[in-house]
C-alpha cells in the first residue's frame, strides 16, 4: 500500500540574502557617517511640524 | 493544536498589534506630561508608521527619520535608514503592515465598527495603488532633498503635510496635555485635521484605505513581499481554485495567482479559509506530498 509522505520544501529567495547583508552593511555605513545623530536629534524634540503645528 | 491556532490567528494577530504598539509606544510620563521621550532608543527606528513625536514613542519613524536625514544640509543620501528597511524588508516585507504598525491597527479597529455597505476596495482602485509610491517619491525624498531653505534645510514634507498618524499618536495627546502648545494651534493643524479625521471616516467605509492607497511605508516594504522569510507560496497541485482566498481576503487579492503581491499586509486570513491548507509560508513548511514505498518521513 502506497504511503503519503509529506517533504517539506523551504524556499529562500536568493535576493533574500542580499537584501540582509546589504541592510546591515548600509546601517553601519550610516551609523559611521553620524547618520544617526542626525535622525536622533529630530526625534528627541518634539517636531512641530510632524504634530500639525508648523 | 494547529487547528486552534488556524481559527484563533485573527485573535493572535490582534493581540501582537496591541502589545508591540503598547511596548514601543510605553512611555507614560510623556502621556502625563506632555513631553516626549529623549533616551537613547530613540536613535533606533521602529519598523511601523510611528511617529517620535508621539509622547510614549520609545523608537523613531523610518519615514520621518529618512525625511530629517535627507533635508539636513549634511546629507543627500540616508544609508542607516534604508538599511534599516533592507534588513527590515528582507525579514517581514508587509508582514510590519499587518501586526506591528500602529496606525494600521487603528484602521483595523475601526473597520469592525458596524458602517452600511462596507467595500474592500475604492471605485478605480487598480490605479489609486500607485498613488502611495507617488506619495513616496514625491512627499518623502524630492521634495525633502530639493525644497531646501536658505540654509540648506528642508522641512519634513511627508509629515507637515500628510501623516495622521503623527497627528493622531502625536499632535493631538501632546496639544491636550501641553498649555503652551495649545497657543500656537493655527491652519496647519486644522489641515492635518482634517486630513486625520478624512482618513479615519475613511476607513469606516473601506479596509485599510491609508495603506492601500497613501503610505509609503507600505510602498516600501511591499516590494519585499516576493523575496522576504515571511513570503508564501501556493502548492499548486493541492489548489482547487475554489478562490475562497480572494473572498476573504481584505486586499482583494487573488491569493491563489499572487501570494507575494505587493498589496498583501500577510493577515493570515487566506490560509485560514484554505480548505486544502496549500497555502503556505515558505519558511515555516512547504509541504510537498510524494508517494514512496518508504515509511520514512522527511523533514
Amino acid at each position: 500500500m502506497k504511503k503519503e509522505i509529506f517533504m517539506c520544501k523551504k524556499k529562500i529567495h536568493p535576493l533574500f540574502w542580499i537584501s540582509l547583508i546589504a541592510g546591515i552593511l548600509f546601517m553601519i555605513l550610516g551609523i559611521w557617517r553620524e547618520e544617526v545623530m542626525v535622525l536622533y536629534q529630530k526625534a528627541i524634540y518634539i517636531c512641530m511640524e510632524c504634530i500639525g503645528l508648523g | 493544536m494547529v487547528k486552534f491556532f488556524r481559527n484563533s490567528f485573527q485573535k493572535l494577530r490582534l493581540a501582537v498589534q496591541l502589545i508591540f504598539t503598547a511596548l514601543t509606544n510605553g512611555y507614560i510620563v510623556g502621556f502625563l506630561q506632555g513631553k516626549i521621550y529623549q533616551g537613547p532608543s530613540k536613535k533606533i527606528c521602529l519598523p511601523g508608521l510611528n511617529c517620535y513625536s508621539c509622547p510614549g514613542s520609545l523608537g523613531a519613524c523610518p519615514i520621518g527619520s529618512l525625511q530629517a536625514v535627507l533635508g539636513s544640509p549634511k546629507f543627500n543620501m540616508s544609508f542607516y535608514v534604508v538599511g534599516f528597511f533592507l534588513f527590515v524588508g528582507a525579514l517581514l516585507g508587509r508582514v510590519v503592515c499587518g501586526f506591528l504598525c500602529p496606525f494600521g491597527l487603528v484602521q483595523d479597529l475601526i473597520y469592525k465598527i458596524p458602517f452600511f455597505k462596507k467595500r474592500k476596495n475604492m471605485p478605480g482602485h487598480k490605479i489609486l495603488v500607485w498613488l502611495k509610491y507617488v506619495m513616496l517619491v514625491v512627499m518623502v525624498i524630492i521634495l525633502p532633498m530639493f525644497a531646501v531653505s536658505a540654509y540648506g534645510i528642508s522641512d519634513p514634507w511627508f509629515c507637515k503635510y500628510i501623516c495622521p498618524s503623527g497627528t493622531l499618536f502625536g499632535g493631538v495627546p501632546l496639544i491636550a496635555a501641553n498649555e503652551g502648545l495649545q497657543q500656537v494651534l493655527g491652519g496647519l493643524f486644522i489641515w492635518k485635521a482634517t486630513v486625520l479625521v478624512g482618513i479615519l471616516l475613511w476607513s469606516l467605509w473601506i479596509y485599510r484605505p491609508f495603506c492601500k492607497y497613501l503610505c509609503p511605508l507600505g510602498a516600501i516594504y511591499g516590494w519585499f513581499n516576493p523575496i522576504a522569510l515571511s513570503k508564501f507560496q501556493i502548492e499548486k497541485d493541492a489548489c482547487i481554485d475554489c478562490k475562497k482566498c480572494k473572498n476573504v481576503c481584505p486586499m482583494d487579492i487573488p491569493v491563489y495567482a499572487k501570494p507575494n503581491s505587493a498589496e498583501c499586509i500577510r493577515c493570515g486570513k487566506c490560509i485560514q479559509s484554505c480548505p486544502t491548507e496549500c497555502i503556505q509560508v515558505s519558511l515555516l513548511s512547504g509541504k510537498k506530498k510524494v508517494s514512496a514505498e518508504s515509511e520514512k518521513t522527511i523533514l
